[in-house]
């Protein structure tokens, strides 16, 4: 009887902070400046400067926390983590070790067969190392380069790292409390979490077992993945990979590896000849952080509705995975306001999610009666008119109504005279329709409709169509 | 023609008030001393010009960043280094109006008890030109006694402020941690490096301190003076409760003229009143100097990091990133730097932290706890400063450990927080020898009343016998 394993997932998220400034002094953060001009002596670890820690970077920690529904530590210490790297200026990096700000804290995902929480182990404050890029050589690593070149622009940019517990148990539900997180960290206003951007990084730890046991074996660690569906991939890799080695009478390793999604394939890193020794000392330059009780008081009480409690909420209204597209596109304001406005659920989510995303429109610049009137009437109108009106909904003073009198036509008699026009101009097709060629009544409906500006209703159209050459 | 080995800071400030002579004046009377004196006494790691003008020109350790001007921190690893900014103190001497005579040479990066471990050649004292003038801060230490500074900045970490005091015979204070910024000093350790005055007199000590102390942004661990500064007036010790640990007496290694000016201060203080008492400091002299020196290397080690020939200083080029920075750093660093980067990245180390690093930092907490019971006693806690005078030169280098020991005394409050004051006791053999008195947290205007009215009563003169 063969076994049927279960995946173990943790991820280790990192979330870059969009604070004004750097984390430990006053440059600027951000990106698009010229390489080394965002520096001063602090974050070039010149002799003799000091960090002075970021509050507002204090600040969105704790929002996060409280989020997170974590227990905030009256009092977090900031350590020094040591080893020697160019994209370290002072040879350590300032980042809370064993006194984090955030601990103990959960988040559901709500999944088609019920609620999943996660439990979120800690969330922790820390400086971001340099950028660097090794030049020559062919790994791109710094071993083997020729030279390599190092922009310290993002080096002291503050750095949320997020720590999961080791509760999820497939790609999927790492897929989904992704997108859940991410979407709470936007809300919440404290960074863009964009993972081509760099600003979202994702480390997933996986392992495997057999079914119903509760055992941990050895994990594996997979870094190097820059969207969800390429972590998604990268686990089940990682899974099947483990797999394969319990089955086949091996043990699995502790091992990273670097997950390449244009192969599908995991490249193990070059494992270091001794475990690192970071040399963790808490930071004698900083003092502890006390964030006082009002500030975390007020924090509490700005939160809104968390997107995972929302999901449930218009999952009962919608489908699950629905309801999700529209929380996590931060589209479900709009949602509510527009089924609020009398427009049909379902209807209304698909032209949220599908055709207004698609025009690129703003959703919160959408007056959702304006958009209900559309939703109402997309039956109605012209589907020319009615990506027109969607395409301008965002638009300042924007007016369904011009677009509402448009009515498509499905009068025989006026289609008529079209549709044997354009059947003696093709009389191959017609043919080769007769003939059993089905798939050509498409070419004969798009014709139709091109010929009328779109304004033809195109059931209407095949019918008619169908009849005069099959009839 | 001004006398630079006795003019106080105080009264160069009332020359130049009373508009008899210029900053600029002064300044080049010091730069002249300097060409005079310097070549023998090397105090100075380099002499600068005068670009602040209405104070009175001052003397910095070369671990205080100063724009523009090289600061080496006495290590070749930064040598040509030109810092970009100020540090928070030479800022506030230079908004103060006071020029900088010049850079005085250190040991490397503060480690050191005798100025021997500077890459740049030791200082001499200018008492005796055969022997050390202490460390780390000797060429400040040197500057002022040889009369080439009317006052100056030092670093002190274990005693590096205080140590050279007592053996150039001058007046230096270590301030508590946290009065005066760290921000643009060279780090050594930060949890223990403090930057403080050394001059002639406790009022000129107390007027320096007055400039550079108080809150500064950059520096997250200063606070502000919960009192403002007061000079010194009084003469008498009337109800001053003084604390002698009774370790003192059995510490072994004090020179018996040290014990007997050490003696003598005590009864000038009971003659002015003072009510002396013993106290017991039991684990600061038997565990202090182990600890500190886990802590401090500890600290130096990842300090000391940053020195990899990537963004500054010398760089040994080699084929690969790895080498370049071993040797860089082998190349630039001296021995005493090398030796306190392995303690202190043992000390360290995953398996070792708890035995070193964390069981330091909790004796840390116990003799915090210790002092303070025994602050509660007495107002202020003396010792001697340094077991011995002045020792010739070469007769310690090679020994780290009798190098170490001069520090015995002075390390343990270093390791509280706590001020400690040097001034002059008397002599022996010639020689300068310090009294150390200790004070509470943030009890320096009660340290500078105390050694101003002992410094008067025991008449101490600051000029070398063979300068005079």
């Amino acid at each position: 009887m063969s076994t049927t394993w279960e995946t173990v997932v943790g991820l280790e998220i990192h979330v870059q902070l969009k604070t004004r400034t750097k984390m430990f002094c006053r440059c600027t953060a951000g990106y698009g400046a010229g390489e080394n001009t965002q520096t001063c002596p602090v974050c070039l670890g010149f002799p003799g400067a000091l960090p002075v820690l970021n509050r507002t970077a204090i600040e969105w920690t704790v929002k996060l926390g409280l989020a997170l529904g974590c227990e905030i530590a009256p009092r977090a210490v900031f350590a020094r983590k040591n080893y020697f790297y160019p994209d370290l200026p002072k040879g350590y990096q300032i980042s809370q070790y064993d006194m984090p700000s955030c601990e103990d804290g959960s988040m559901i995902v709500p999944m088609p067969e019920g609620e999943l929480t996660v439990g979120i182990v800690r969330a922790h404050l820390e400086e971001d190392a340099a950028k660097t890029v090794h030049m020559g050589g062919h790994s791109g690593r710094i071993g083997g380069a020729e030279y390599s070149l190092v922009d310290y622009n993002r080096g002291g940019t503050p750095l949320l790292e997020i720590v999961t517990a080791p509760d999820i148990r497939s790609s999927e539900e790492a897929k989904r409390f992704l997108l859940l997180l991410r979407q709470t960290v936007v809300e919440l206003g404290i960074s863009d979490a964009e993972m081509e951007k760099g600003t979202l990084r994702v480390d997933a730890n996986v392992s495997v077992r057999p079914e119903g046991s509760d055992e941990l074996r050895t994990r594996c660690e997979i870094k190097n993945m820059n969207s969800f569906n390429y972590i998604a991939r990268g686990i089940e890799a990682e899974a099947a990979r483990q797999i394969a080695i319990w089955e086949a009478g091996g043990e699995v390793r502790q091992e990273t590896f670097d997950f390449d999604a244009g192969s599908g394939t995991l490249t193990p890193r070059r494992s270091k000849e001794e475990a690192d020794d970071y040399r963790y000392f808490p930071e004698p330059d900083l003092v502890p952080v006390e964030p006082p009780a009002e500030m975390i008081e007020r924090l509490r009480a700005e939160l809104s509705e968390p997107p995972a409690v929302r999901v449930v909420r218009l999952g009962k209204e919608l489908d699950l995975d629905r309801a999700l597209v529209l929380v996590t596109g931060g589209l479900d304001r709009l949602f509510t306001a527009t089924v609020a406005a009398g427009a049909d659920p379902l209807a209304a989510s698909n032209v949220i999610a599908n055709n207004l995303v698609g025009a690129g429109v703003d959703p919160a610049t959408v007056d959702a009666m304006e958009l209900a009137k559309l939703v109402s009437a997309r039956e109605r109108i012209p589907r020319a008119a009615f990506d027109e009106a969607i395409g301008s909904s965002g638009d300042p003073g924007f007016s369904a109504d011009p677009f509402l009198e448009l009515e498509v036509v499905s009068d025989a008699s006026e289609l008529d005279p079209v549709i044997d026009a354009i059947i003696a101009a093709n009389p191959g097709q017609a043919a080769a329709f007769r003939a059993g060629k089905e798939g050509l009544l498409g070419f004969f409906v798009g014709q139709v409709m091109k010929e009328t500006g779109g304004q033809a209703d195109p059931r209407a159209v095949s019918e008619i169509v169908r009849g005069k050459l099959l009839g | 023609m001004i006398d630079t080995l006795r003019l106080t800071a105080e009264e160069g400030l009332g020359l130049i008030e009373s508009r008899q002579v210029s900053s600029a004046e002064l300044h080049a009377a010091y730069v002249a001393a300097a060409a005079e004196r310097d070549e023998e006494i090397h105090a100075y790691l380099r002499l600068c010009e005068a670009t602040e003008t209405g104070g009175v020109p001052i003397a910095l350790k070369d671990v205080i960043s100063t724009r523009g001007i090289e600061t080496t921190a006495g290590s070749k690893i930064l040598a040509g280094y030109v810092p970009v900014f100020d540090s928070t103190v030479a800022a506030r001497c230079k908004a103060a109006g006071m020029p900088i005579i010049g850079k005085t040479n250190t040991d490397e990066f503060a480690m050191g008890s005798s100025t021997e471990n500077s890459a740049y050649g030791p200082s001499r004292n200018p008492w005796d030109p055969t022997r050390v003038p202490g460390g780390s801060g000797g060429g400040t230490a040197a500057a002022v006694s040889g009369g080439l500074a009317p006052w100056g900045l030092g670093s002190d970490t274990g005693g590096s402020i205080k140590q050279p005091s007592a053996l150039c015979g001058n007046v230096g204070l270590r301030p508590t941690y946290g009065t005066v910024s760290r921000f643009g000093i060279v780090a050594f350790a930060s949890s223990l490096d403090q930057i403080g005055p050394v001059a002639k007199t406790v009022r000129d000590v107390a007027l320096l301190y007055s400039i550079i102390a108080g809150r500064d942004v950059n520096d997250s661990t200063t606070v502000e003076l919960p009192e403002a500064v007061e000079l010194p007036t009084n003469e008498s010790l009337a109800g001053v409760r003084i604390g002698i640990p009774k370790q003192v007496w059995d510490l072994a290694g004090i020179e018996p003229g040290v014990r007997a000016s050490f003696e003598g201060a005590v009864e000038t203080a009971r003659a002015l009143g003072a009510e002396i008492g013993d106290c017991d400091l039991p684990l600061s002299f038997d565990y202090g100097m182990a600890c500190y020196y886990l802590i401090a290397p500890a600290e130096a080690s990842s300090n000391l990091a940053r020195y990899d020939g990537v963004r500054y200083g010398p760089r040994v080029d080699a084929p690969t990133y790895r080498e370049m920075v071993e040797q860089t750093r082998d190349a630039g660093f001296g021995d005493e730097p090398k030796r306190r980067i392995m303690l202190g990245t043992y000390a360290l180390s995953a398996g070792y932290y708890d035995a070193y690093y964390g069981q330091a930092q909790r004796v840390r907490t116990l003799l915090i706890r210790e002092h303070r019971a025994a602050l509660e006693q007495f107002d202020l806690i003396a010792t001697p400063t340094s077991p011995t005078v002045a020792f010739p030169i070469g007769e310690r280098a090679a020994d780290p450990l009798a190098m170490y020991a001069c520090d015995v005394m002075t390390i343990p409050s270093c390791l509280a927080g706590l001020p400690g004051l040097n001034i002059p006791s008397g002599r022996s053999e010639g020689l300068p020898v310090g009294l150390q008195l200790i004070g509470s947290q943030f009890g320096e205007n009660a340290l500078f009343r105390a050694g101003h009215a002992l410094e008067r009563a025991i008449g101490f003169d600051t000029v070398p016998e063979r300068l005079r």
